[in-house]
């Protein structure tokens, strides 16, 4: 049996109580939401928190709504829950399709968005989504509440702009009008890691172009999982083969895929341009309302 | 189905509803285990006991400079701290492996693998001894490592078994079969000859249970018990007198149930080892339960050979040879579980299912600083690794001739008149109708259709304008002959115990049976399959018959259950001792009925009177005479029961064709299995239901084979594969529903005809596969697994080595 290193363990009621824990017990504390990154960690003795609080009993944080023109997910929000919420399902087929390639249903049970996005794996398949998406977070504190763009959130592999003291409650996600999403994965087997993975969402404007467009990508070193030059590129141009084919091309060149025993380089570069393209033509396909 | 099933031997049901004797019936283990009520190893807890946990080697290859102990013995759970050196006082550093070799039980001089045991540290529980580890200091002096066994034998390789008198480099040993001359005469003059290396890369068999032990040195009696996931009890408790110089009725091994083993239960493990020196240091049970890590880096993996295989023919597809070179990578430690003659296994079985009159194989072993082992997984000794290379061989051939790869093994297979048959490497195959299995397969699988479909779907990936991402199908066949049952004793034995099983048949006077085997259930069904066997001989109903197992001091001596060899050698004993009391049974009746025993004749389950039927004795009635008053014939013993061990003439050999149907994504290298068509012989099934059930856990090992299991190491030695987060094990996802199908071809030595098929699939299936992903992107070959990667890198014409890192 695989056993942690010693740790002591809280649990908290409410947000409030949550961040004074985290203040009480300094940098060496860690929240623990689902667990399903953190305890295979713990147990491996790769991560050795001193102590873990415990935010699964923070029901107000488990939350999928539409507020004005965004759509807020809570923190506590659980993998099924995405997976299966229709008001996600209305606006951004995305949410459902890299869902249900993450991990398993055991896995999607317990593991939540906000624990996704701070454990800031490389290979996070939300984090692409909530970049294509160019979404935000909110992170609280004793000195109230901040947001931060999904495009300023990752620091490097495992660590975001979460600081010490501090929560991540929400994230949010503009909504848009005349668009299709879509997200495309390639992994060696169910339940593993992506080789590589990309989403995107494009918005036609009046004249049939694209009017705005978003790429997310993961497992390969993608700055901020994104890729701004090819989304640049496709910005106000008609959605044709070649434009298409232009974005991927910059996307597979722009990222910095590691060899590992999921791929070597140049197949991963490949495969960022294949999955690129594939998930910007169905998410044309469906932004005109076809089939896709 | 063109073949019937064998009907039981009557169609009455039991009591409870179950068959009386073959038949499809529920497992009478599943009542608990679906319950979560099985108990297994890690379930015990004794009063006082302790628990021990193993300090790994970082290293592959490094020596040892000091180990600082005193920080762990200071903790204050921790109880003992065992190295090496403590070892050697004991002369318990170093342990006999199955081949001759040996192996450290703690690393004393140098540490010669990534997971090598160091330390062991007993604690007052599992947390403290897993916390005293880190605070063991040990200083390693980093040596290059082996890590590519093609560079084992070069003239600068480390030499790694320097522990080793005179020894000065890696090689283990050169092993041949067949007849070479023979096969240069052949190859001289034929046709054609293709040549093709190819890997069957390291994997393991990755049970879901890991290995343990609990050991109990009892301080007053002087006896040793020693609960322990072992496949062979028995073996286990002769080794452990042999090593430790216990007085074997002093040993008490009991194996509990067993969750898998596929062969990594087989061997010896330095903590089995280890739990009984923390018992006798401490006087009190000490458990070692290994965790998946240590589970994936330091027990018994399988496979490991590079081959270059090389097939003659004529030009209309006539095979007339096939040779091969294998250099096979067996670790730091010639660990392997094997019978001893045989130091390939049975890799000489390759020629396979076909008729061609020159093979010959050389078979170079070597060290590398990588984990022991090397049969296992379901393996049947190498069958898996033979079949792989023939049937790759003859696809390779197929390639070359443009010639359909059903057609071309139609072609060569075996014909029913030839059995028995007599390979050109001298194995006798007891009976078979190969071409009646392909027909039955290419008829499941309609493999016209597929054929065309496929022709359909190339032409129009062919036009201009075809979709890209159109997937690519392929079509791919193996045909199989396995080998299982070992012995005969006078030929095989392991560590000098020769491959023979004890039974003992124990009939009550109510009459209802016990029946205490020497082989162990990993989770098989033994305690099912074993009642019914009984149950078709006597009719007492299977729930009636208790299968005892997996504990030295309640069963009798045998070689236990690995190579397929339950239901072939100890089925067999069942049944001789079935029919045994059936016969005592009619002495019985007859005295009863006061008559002759000549004048009996058989109903299941009741003698009876020749001419009135109604005049008879059942079994319980027979039973409860047999323990009465009633006097019995002159030399004829009250009770009912039998002893025996059988000790089989010859394997058997179970055979089969399998089809598999993939569609391979051109621009991603992502395989899906569409459609996987089984048709298995085993000869007649005992429990139908227990046969699928083994048959698509082999299935899916022969896809995950395929497609992503495989351990490699990094040019430093580091274990790539020590979770199941980077060693994938199939799920329900990659698996098609599988389409199975069956013909019947009874054993002709064994007492009931059975073959025995728990490693059919697992030695079956991956050639199946493999040759229709090749079939797919219409390449000879590449080797395994196609990972997304593996696939495109094959595609663009520059193919991953699967046993090396991905740089």
């Amino acid at each position: 049996m695989q056993t942690p290193a010693p740790f002591e363990y809280e649990r908290a009621a409410s947000v409030e109580e949550a961040i004074a824990l985290l203040t009480r017990h300094g940098p060496e504390a860690r929240l623990i939401a689902g667990g399903h990154s953190l305890l295979p960690m713990m147990k491996l003795r790769l991560a050795r928190p001193e102590t873990l609080i415990d935010i699964n009993g923070l029901a107000d944080l488990d939350y999928i709504r539409v507020e004005g023109d965004q759509i807020a997910i809570g923190a506590m929000t659980r993998h099924a829950t995405v997976l299966e919420s229709a008001v996600l399902a209305e606006h951004y087929r995305i949410f459902a399709e890299a869902e249900r390639v993450i991990a398993d249903p055991i896995v999607r049970n317990r593991g939540t968005v906000g624990g996704s996005l701070c454990q800031a794996d490389p290979s996070e398949d939300l984090s692409a989504v909530f970049a294509a998406l160019r979404g935000q977070v909110v992170i609280r504190s004793v000195e109230g509440a901040r947001t931060v763009d999904l495009g300023n959130f990752h620091r490097g592999p495992y660590e975001t702009a979460v600081g010490d003291g501090e929560i991540l409650v929400e994230v949010r996600v503009p909504i848009r009008t005349r668009t299709g999403s879509a997200y495309e994965k390639v992994e060696r087997r169910a339940g593993d890691w992506s080789v590589a993975a990309a989403g995107a969402f494009v918005q036609f404007g009046d004249d049939g172009s694209i009017a705005d467009v978003g790429i997310g990508i993961t497992a390969v070193g993608a700055e901020h999982f994104t890729c701004a030059p090819a989304e640049d590129l496709l910005r106000g141009r008609p959605p044709t083969a070649e434009a298409i084919e232009e974005a991927a091309a910059i996307c597979a060149a722009s990222c910095h895929p590691s060899a590992d025993q999921r791929g070597p380089v140049d197949y991963k570069r490949h495969l960022v341009g294949v999955l690129v393209a594939r998930a910007l033509n169905r998410s044309i396909a469906r932004a005109r309302g076809e089939a896709a | 189905m063109t073949a019937t099933e064998i009907p039981p031997p009557d169609a009455a049901l039991s009591p409870a509803g179950n068959p009386l004797g073959f038949g499809r019936m529920l497992r009478k283990e599943d009542a608990r285990f679906l319950r979560g009520q099985g108990h297994y190893v890690d379930d015990l807890r004794l009063p006082g006991m302790l628990h021990g946990a193993i300090l790994r080697s970082p290293y592959a290859h490094a020596r040892i400079v000091s180990i600082d102990t005193s920080a762990a013995e200071a903790h204050p759970k921790v109880k003992a701290v065992i190295t090496g050196a403590v070892l050697e006082t004991l002369n318990l550093a170093w342990m006999p492996t199955l081949s001759g070799d040996v192996t450290a039980v703690l690393a004393t001089d140098k540490v010669r693998y990534q997971g090598q045991e160091v330390a062991f540290v007993v604690a007052e529980d599992e947390y403290s001894a897993r916390d005293a580890l880190e605070l063991i200091d040990v200083e390693y002096d980093p040596l290059p490592a082996v890590v590519d066994a093609r560079h084992a034998l070069d003239p600068d390789a480390p030499v790694i078994r320097d522990d080793l008198e005179g020894r000065t480099d890696n090689h283990i040993y050169d092993w041949e079969a067949g007849d070479a001359a023979a096969c240069e005469e052949v190859f001289a003059k034929a046709e054609v000859v293709v040549a093709q290396d190819m890997i069957y890369p390291r994997v393991h068999p990755a049970p879901m249970e890991t290995c343990g032990s609990v050991a109990h040195m009892d301080p007053v009696t002087g006896k040793l018990t020693v609960w322990t996931t072992t496949q062979a009890p028995h073996a286990h408790r002769t080794v452990y007198a042999l090593v430790a110089g216990l007085p074997e009725h002093k040993i008490q091994i009991i194996s509990p149930d067993i969750g898998g083993g596929f062969g990594n239960k087989v061997g010896i493990y330095p903590g089995y080892v280890l739990s009984i020196v923390g018992s006798i240091v401490t006087k009190a049970p000490v458990k070692w339960m290994e965790d998946r890590s240590e589970n994936l880096m330091s027990t018994s993996f399988a496979r490991d050979y590079h081959m270059h295989g090389e097939i003659a023919a004529t030009k209309d597809g006539k095979i007339l040879g096939l040779r091969v070179n294998v250099l096979a990578d067996h670790g730091a430690f010639n660990g392997v579980a094997q019978p001893t003659k045989f130091p390939a296994g049975f890799f000489h079985i390759f020629t396979g299912s076909y008729d061609y009159p020159a093979a010959h194989c050389k078979v170079t072993a070597v060290y590398t600083n990588k984990a022991l082992g090397g049969v296992a997984y379901a393996c049947s000794f190498r069958i898996t690794e033979a079949v792989y290379l023939v049937e790759r061989m003859v696809d390779c051939l197929a390639f070359e001739l443009k010639m359909d790869p059903a057609e071309l093994r139609m072609k060569n297979l075996l014909r029913p008149e030839q059995f028995p048959y007599t390979t050109p490497t001298g194995w006798e195959y007891d009976s078979g109708n190969y071409p009646a299995a392909l027909d039955e397969a290419k008829r499941i699988a309609g493999y016209d259709e597929l054929r065309r479909e496929q022709a359909e779907r190339r032409a129009a990936a062919a036009e201009p304008g075809a979709d890209p991402a159109a997937p690519l199908m392929g079509i791919g066949i193996s045909f199989f002959t396995e080998g299982v049952g070992a012995g005969p004793r006078k030929h095989m034995d392991i560590l000098g115990l020769g491959m023979a099983d004890g039974c003992d048949l124990r009939v009550h006077p109510t009459g209802k049976a016990q029946l205490r085997l020497s082989v162990q259930t990993q989770g098989q069904g033994h305690e099912t399959t074993f009642a019914q066997i009984v149950s078709h001989v006597l009719g007492i109903p299977p729930e009636d018959i208790e299968v005892i197992h997996g504990d030295t001091d309640n069963t009798p001596f045998g070689l236990g259950t690995y190579g397929s060899r339950s239901t072939p050698v100890s089925g067999a004993a069942a049944a001789v001792a079935a029919q045994r009391v059936k016969d005592k049974a009619r002495i019985v009746a007859a005295a009863a009925l006061e008559c002759s025993p000549d004048d009996l004749e058989w109903e299941h389950g009741r003698w009876y009177v020749k001419g009135d039927p109604s005049k008879g004795q059942t079994m319980a009635e027979i039973a409860m005479a047999s323990h009465g008053s009633l006097e019995l014939p002159e030399g004829v013993e009250g009770h009912l029961d039998a002893s025996v061990v059988y000790n089989p003439p010859n394997l058997t050999y179970p055979f089969g064709c399998y089809i598999a149907v993939v569609d391979v994504d051109p621009q991603t290298g992502q395989v899906k299995v569409r459609r996987f068509i089984a048709v298995d012989d085993c000869g007649p099934r005992i429990n139908p239901m227990i046969v699928e059930g083994q048959v698509h856990g082999g299935l899916a090992d022969g896809v995950g084979m395929a497609l992503m299991e495989v351990i490699a190491f990094d040019s430093d030695g580091n274990n790539l594969g020590g979770s199941f987060m980077d060693y994938l094990l199939p799920t329900s996802m990659e698996c098609p529903s599988w389409e199975l199908g069956q013909t019947v071809t009874p054993s002709p030595h064994h007492p009931i005809g059975v073959k025995g098929v728990g490693e059919s699939a697992t030695v079956g299936s991956p050639a199946a596969v493999v040759n229709a992903v090749l079939d797919a992107l219409q390449l000879r070959h590449a080797d395994m697994p196609f990972t997304p990667a593996a696939t495109w890198r094959a595609m663009q014409g520059r193919p991953l080595r699967p046993d090396l890192a991905i740089e």
